[in-house]
């Protein structure tokens, strides 16, 4: 059977959901960013395989996507733990519940 | 030389004005360097005065104006300016001579006071402002100056300011003499408007010489009263001299330099000054504006010298002395004697202040006394004093030949008798002389005669630097005999400018036996009155007075000064105060009520914009910002800060999205 763009949408929907799911529920700031990875990934996935199942795949549109948006994650990635153990530092938790002073 | 002075007569005055704004501004405990400079000040004003004097004796009726231009108005310029004639230059040297004694003298009179500094400068100041008086060739700038006088005056009769009575004297003096001023100033603005000009010598344009005079007509009577009234205040001349016995309240060398010698003197000197006003139109000699002045002067004279007698002040009796002596010299100017007043005038200048200043030491000497009948034979204690004393009493009393005052007056008593219109003057100033020996005799008899009485212990002579100028100011009174002898009338000449000769006959003429009889009658009467003054004889105590004693009544007339300060209190005090009163009234009830009620209309009007702004505007800016806070409130607790909140709404959103168009398509 060969692989249909509807397995693969369904696939990435999953892994962002996923993703989502672990950004929303998890309470350790490193998690959150693990979620946010995975919809990063999904998100990755789908420009691959609209391009691979697009009229023109010999054009490298996609692909050339995919890869900014993996070097434009993996940046995002630094700054986030970066942020996470200077947040660490200076409250002492990585807890979000109580990261809350940008309340109104 | 001369043309140096010429150029700069404004130093005279200016010299003593620089020397008080330094002495004021020096140290309080700088007496001797302050002392020292105020007398420098006079000193080089003395030389001044020498220089601006011998170009004067050199010509004939000398007379060099110095006019310059103070400011412009329209077509008409406002001119001031300087003169020198006789008439200045006499003025000048007795000032400056008299007032050079009087500094020295004070530095003794003043040792123990502690604003001698303020005092000086004050002499000083007076000084500069006197000086200027004289040289004056504008009336606006004669005006000034005589201004400042009485400004000066009026500082140094207050000059104790801590005794309410120097205070209210200070008051009186200064607010009797500006009415006459009044007078004086109306009468400027007349000239004025008349002549154009207010300046004395210009050139033949000036308000006193021909082209001016022709232009005034028949106004010149009136302008020369009101002129005169300035003098009759400046000099004590009734009904304005109540205020120049209270000035004795001053330091008593302010009284000698002041109100005896040289600033009560302005008033007869502005009238021999603007003497073609007087004489203009005159017939014979006699003018309507004239024949005011001789029976002013009369009065004055006559009245001054009766209240003189039964007064016990030390002062005040030389005070009346002054007023009487200035009503002489009135009379003499409205005779037609302007010379002879003139010379009076520097004759009295010099024996009048040697009285002051003597009288200055015998109060030193008994420690502050002024009371004659509390004093009594200093002739042994003060011996200097007393000699210097008896010569200027000598000379006020116009005992002859050897004192300046016998000539003057006798020279007075000439001008007085040829006076067309009445003979009244000339016999009420015989009765003039006989009261001014009278009063003499009675004050030194009190003062020096006698037992010594209650405030003569511990009484002393005073220190050199006081009674150095006594000696000098009583030469001053015997040598002026000399240049006033009528055998040679030398000052007579170079005042009038009319040539006379040397006569040894008119030495010897009846008005010489006539003064002689009647000053030997004053003197004698009192000597026979006053034997027994001062000491107990009879039934009656040594305190009271034999003319009290013989007649209580007239003595209590005299003693209070005829009255006339009661009946000024009671007419125009009175007067004044009613209308003090009666404008404190209005002001109070009458114009505070239209200020009240036009606050009121203004404080409803407030009222009204206080509700307008308070209830509306505040109170919608007020809802405004409630609304706004609430609003805030609301959407600041969406925020909670946290993160997987906001996470989760955009997650929800996207999936409302999404539904969204899924159900769309």
């Amino acid at each position: 059977m060969t692989p249909t763009l509807q397995a693969f949408v369904l696939v990435s929907g999953a892994l962002f959901s996923i993703g989502l799911l672990a950004a929303l529920s998890r309470r350790h700031a490193i998690f959150i960013l693990i979620g946010i990875e995975l919809m990063l990934a999904a998100a990755n996935l789908n420009f691959i395989a609209f391009w691979h199942f697009a009229p023109q795949p010999h054009q490298p549109t996609g692909v050339m996507f995919a890869i900014f948006s993996i070097a434009i994650s993996a940046a995002e990635a630094a700054i986030g733990l970066a942020m996470v153990i200077a947040v660490y530092r200076h409250y002492h938790t990585t807890n979000v519940d109580q990261l809350d002073q940008l309340k109104g | 030389m001369s043309a140096w002075i010429l150029d700069r007569l404004w130093l005279i005055p200016a010299v003593p004005f620089a020397a008080s704004l330094i002495v004021l501004s020096l140290p309080n405990a700088w007496r001797r360097r302050a002392a020292a400079l105020a007398a420098t000040g006079q000193v080089a004003a003395l030389a001044l005065s020498v220089v601006a004097f011998l170009p004067t004796v050199q010509t004939h009726g000398f007379r060099a104006a110095q006019n310059f231009t103070w400011f412009t108005f329209g077509d008409n310029a406002l001119q001031l300016g300087f003169v020198l004639d006789p008439l200045a230059a006499a003025m000048l040297l007795m000032i400056s001579l008299v007032g050079l004694c009087i500094f020295v003298f004070s530095i003794g009179y003043m040792a123990d006071d502690k604003n001698f500094v303020r005092f000086f400068a004050y002499l000083s100041f007076f000084s500069g402002a006197m000086l200027g008086v004289v040289i004056a060739n504008s009336l606006l700038l004669l005006f000034i100056f005589w201004e400042l006088v009485g400004l000066a005056s009026y500082l140094l009769i207050g000059f104790w300011i801590e005794r309410p009575s120097a205070a209210a004297a200070a008051k009186k003096a200064f607010i009797t003499t500006r009415i006459g001023d009044m007078g004086f100033f109306l009468g400027m603005l007349w000239l004025y408007n008349r002549s154009g000009t207010l300046l004395f010598y210009d050139g033949g344009k000036g308000c006193l010489e021909s082209a001016g005079l022709a232009m005034l007509g028949a106004s010149a009577t009136f302008i020369a009263l009101l002129i005169f009234f300035g003098a009759v205040g400046k000099s004590g001349q009734f009904p304005l001299h109540v205020w120049l016995p209270d000035a004795m309240e001053g330091p008593t060398p302010v009284s000698a330099l002041i109100h005896a010698a040289t600033m009560v003197a302005a008033g007869v000197f502005l009238v021999a000054r603007v003497y073609p006003l007087f004489s203009l139109g005159a017939i014979n000699g006699v003018t309507s504006s004239l024949t005011v002045v001789v029976w002013i002067g009369v009065t004055t004279a006559l009245m001054a010298a009766l209240i003189a007698i039964a007064q016990a002040d030390i002062k005040r009796i030389l005070a009346y002395s002054t007023v009487s002596q200035l009503g002489l010299m009135m009379v003499s100017l409205g005779v037609g004697g302007v010379a002879a007043g003139i010379m009076h005038l520097i004759a009295h200048g010099f024996f009048k202040a040697l009285l002051f200043l003597g009288s200055g030491s015998v109060i030193h000497g008994c420690h502050g006394e002024q009371d004659i009948r509390k004093m009594g034979g200093l002739r042994r204690f003060m011996p200097v004093t007393f000699v210097t004393y008896a010569i200027g009493m000598m000379a006020l009393s116009g005992v002859p030949l050897f004192f300046s005052g016998g000539w003057t007056k006798e020279e007075i008593l000439h001008a007085v008798g040829h006076w067309p219109p009445s003979h009244a003057p000339y016999y009420l100033m015989f009765a003039g002389v006989v009261l001014t020996a009278l009063y003499m005799t009675r004050q030194i008899i009190y003062v020096f005669f006698g037992d010594p009485r209650a405030s003569v212990d511990h009484s002393h002579e005073s220190p050199r630097v006081m009674t150095r100028p006594l000696i000098a100011l009583a030469l001053g009174a015997i040598l002026l005999s000399v240049v006033l002898t009528p055998a040679w009338p030398w000052l007579h000449e170079y005042l009038t400018g009319e040539p006379v000769h040397f006569e040894i006959g008119r030495l010897i003429q009846p008005a010489l036996f006539v003064s002689l009889v009647l000053v030997s009658a004053g003197i004698g009467v009192g000597l026979w009155m006053y034997r027994k003054a001062g000491v107990q004889a009879g039934d009656r105590p040594a305190q009271i007075d034999p003319l009290e004693y013989a007649q209580p009544a007239l003595f209590r007339f005299l003693a209070n000064k005829m009255w006339i300060d009661e009946l000024y209190y009671r007419t125009v005090i009175a007067f004044s105060w009613m209308a003090a009163r009666l404008s404190d009234w209005l002001d109070r009830y009458f114009w505070d009520g239209l200020v009240r009620g036009f606050g009121a209309i203004g404080q409803v009007f407030a009222m009204f914009t206080t509700g307008v702004d308070e209830r509306g505007i505040n109170a919608g800016v007020d809802e405004t910002t409630v609304g706004a806070r609430g609003l805030g409130r609301l959407m600041s607790a969406a925020h909670s800060g946290q993160i997987q909140i906001y996470l989760g709404v955009v997650a929800i959103g996207m999936l409302a999205l999404l539904l969204l168009y899924a159900w769309l398509v």
